[in-house]
């Protein structure tokens, strides 16, 4: 393979789905250590009928206009959340639960009446995303990422997934000991003055961010999997905040480098003429590293 | 139905308690689940350098009482103060040691990493820690006895010793009256004297100290003062005024048999 063809052809989804994995890594250590990772899982559902609504009334499929809708959709339904879990005075997990299943369904049905158009807009393509589509042809090797010309058209989405992985390590590291206060004891948290309530929403919004900005360039698969898989496993393998964190980032970035290589080359190298889904094989691997740490990781919890 | 009747018995003598300064002054405090209240109508004034006890049986709103005075729970109606002021203008001045279960002790983290969130105030979001604080945290550890645990991991410990790093981290924020919830319970009798001293030292220092309790038996050597709830206030004043059989009856029903009643001596 020529290092031209890489680049125009793989470097770019791979940077693209490696800053989306660490950006959805990071805030997926708090929510995790909240016991609240399954929020990722949530957020993914519920920006379904943001993008429809979005679609019916802007009447493209264009960026802007689903990144507005997915992220009006999950503004709304952290608050619903906070709303049902308040009002009925019910847990966390089952007032996500409500929602997101609620939401997900208005979703599919709107899907369903929008689709007298030929638009191709499908839960498909929300899931998987279109990452082997972010190529950069206009790259000529290496050294076109030295050239400003050919850096200025690289796919928009390397650009707003650095930023939002930039933004989201920047919240981290201001927010760092309110986020471990309230990770561990809420309820001191609250009684030294600390915001409780406002840093967990603050924490949730910045996932949503990530998981907006990620859906439409790598797909939900990897927002859920990257939320969960890579702090959880880092969690098995220290007892130390700060090292989970950092290693949390490097099995996002391991599961991202090596799910794209099997994905798009080691098929070909079987012998096997077609490719998988690069999406898939890296949430696929973030699993398999889970899977490992749970085995052999020194810090599992023994459960007699 | 329980048979318990709460008897309402307001408007006790507040001998030698005048001004608002006290270090905790609670006035018809009302907090409920849903629908149903947990405690109401508290009245509570805590004297400056006591060691008091709310003492109460399970259920009876001892720890709801605690936590809606330190604003973790709301309040239906009521007004709160430390020292004259509103919980917001005195947050320095507080320490709250929550219920050692009411975490999960897996957290990675270690004994410093917890005691070190006493400082967090002070050190806000991102200024350096210093000698000066490491030396402060240091410092409460070995009033709790645990100057040899401050690199363990918070997972490795035991009841008792978790006990002490709450008590520790209560310790550096340097506050003038600690809330306690509870912190006898599950503890061993080692910890529980180690824990009795610091709060002795602490009333020497002119601290006041509000202790959550529910071992009857050691009411009397522990507490100067006491308030005796069951969702309402029972009795407040002096331990050996309140302190009887008949305020204890009217607090604890029928859960309270004779023979208990005469293993502590009343």
């Amino acid at each position: 393979m020529m290092a031209s063809e890489f680049v125009a052809l793989s470097l770019t989804p791979v940077l693209i789905a490696a800053f989306a994995g660490m950006a959805c890594a990071l805030p997926g250590n708090f929510l995790v250590l909240r016991k609240q990772a399954l929020i990722g899982d949530a957020i993914s559902h519920v920006m379904l009928p943001g993008i429809v609504v979005a679609y019916l009334i802007s009447g493209r499929v264009t960026t802007w206009p689903m990144m507005f809708g997915a992220a009006g959709a999950a503004i709304v339904s952290v608050f619903l959340i906070e709303i049902i879990r308040r009002l009925g005075r019910i847990e966390f997990g089952a007032a996500m639960g409500v929602v997101f299943t609620a939401m997900f369904a208005a979703g599919v049905l709107l899907l369903e009446q929008s689709e007298t158009s030929e638009v191709h807009l499908d839960v498909e393509h929300a899931l998987f995303g279109n990452l082997e589509m972010l190529i950069w042809l206009q790259s000529d090797g290496w050294g076109s990422l030295l050239d400003l010309n050919a850096l200025a058209q690289m796919p928009p989405q390397f650009f707003r997934m650095l930023t939002v992985f930039l933004l989201i390590c920047l919240f981290t590291y201001i927010f760092w000991r309110p986020l471990v206060l309230i990770s561990f004891d809420e309820a001191y948290a609250r009684t030294i003055g600390t915001q409780a309530p406002l840093i967990g929403l603050l924490l949730v919004i910045f996932a949503a961010i990530t998981a907006v900005a990620a859906f439409d360039a790598v797909g939900s698969i990897i927002v859920i999997a990257m939320i969960l898989c890579p702090p959880a496993s880092a969690r098995l393998l220290t007892n130390n905040v700060r090292t989970q964190v950092f290693l949390s980032l490097g099995l996002a970035l391991s599961a991202t480098l090596a799910g794209y290589i099997l994905a798009s080359y080691a098929p070909l190298w079987l012998g096997f003429s077609d490719t998988v889904s690069a999406a898939g094989m890296i949430s696929t691997l973030s699993g398999v590293f889970l899977a490992f740490s749970a085995v052999y990781g020194r810090h599992r919890k023994r459960i007699v | 139905m329980s048979g318990i009747t709460l008897v309402s018995n307001r408007g006790f003598t507040l001998e030698g308690q005048t001004g608002q300064d006290a270090p905790l002054n609670i006035r018809g405090m009302t907090v409920s689940y849903g629908q149903m209240p947990a405690v109401y109508s508290i009245d509570l004034k805590v004297k400056s350098g006591s060691i008091f006890g709310i003492l109460g049986p399970n259920g009876a709103g001892k720890s709801t009482l605690l936590k809606a005075a330190m604003g973790i729970l709301p309040v239906v109606s009521g007004q709160i103060s430390f020292f004259g002021k509103p919980l917001k203008e005195a947050r320095h001045q507080v320490a709250y040691v929550p219920q050692r279960t009411s975490v999960d002790w897996d957290f990675p983290a270690t004994v410093y990493d917890v005691v070190i969130m006493g400082l967090y105030p002070s050190l806000g979001l991102l200024r350096r820690i210093s000698k000066s604080d490491k030396a402060k945290v240091a410092e409460s550890l070995s009033k709790v006895g645990m100057q040899d645990f401050s690199d363990r991991q918070i997972g490795q410990l035991s009841g008792g010793q978790q006990q002490r790093v709450f008590l520790a981290r209560s310790l550096v924020q340097q506050a003038d009256v600690f809330l306690l919830d509870e912190p006898f319970a599950g503890v061993d009798a080692a910890t529980e004297s180690a824990i009795m001293l610091v709060l002795q030292n602490l009333q020497a220092e002119q601290k006041t100290i509000v202790v959550v309790h529910h071992d009857l038996s050691t009411v009397t050597t522990y507490f100067d003062h006491l308030f005796l709830i069951n969702r309402q206030s029972i009795a407040y004043g002096p331990v050996g005024e309140v302190f009887t059989k008949e305020n204890l009856t009217k607090a604890y029903g029928g859960k309270l048999g004779s023979t208990q009643l005469g293993t502590i001596g009343l």
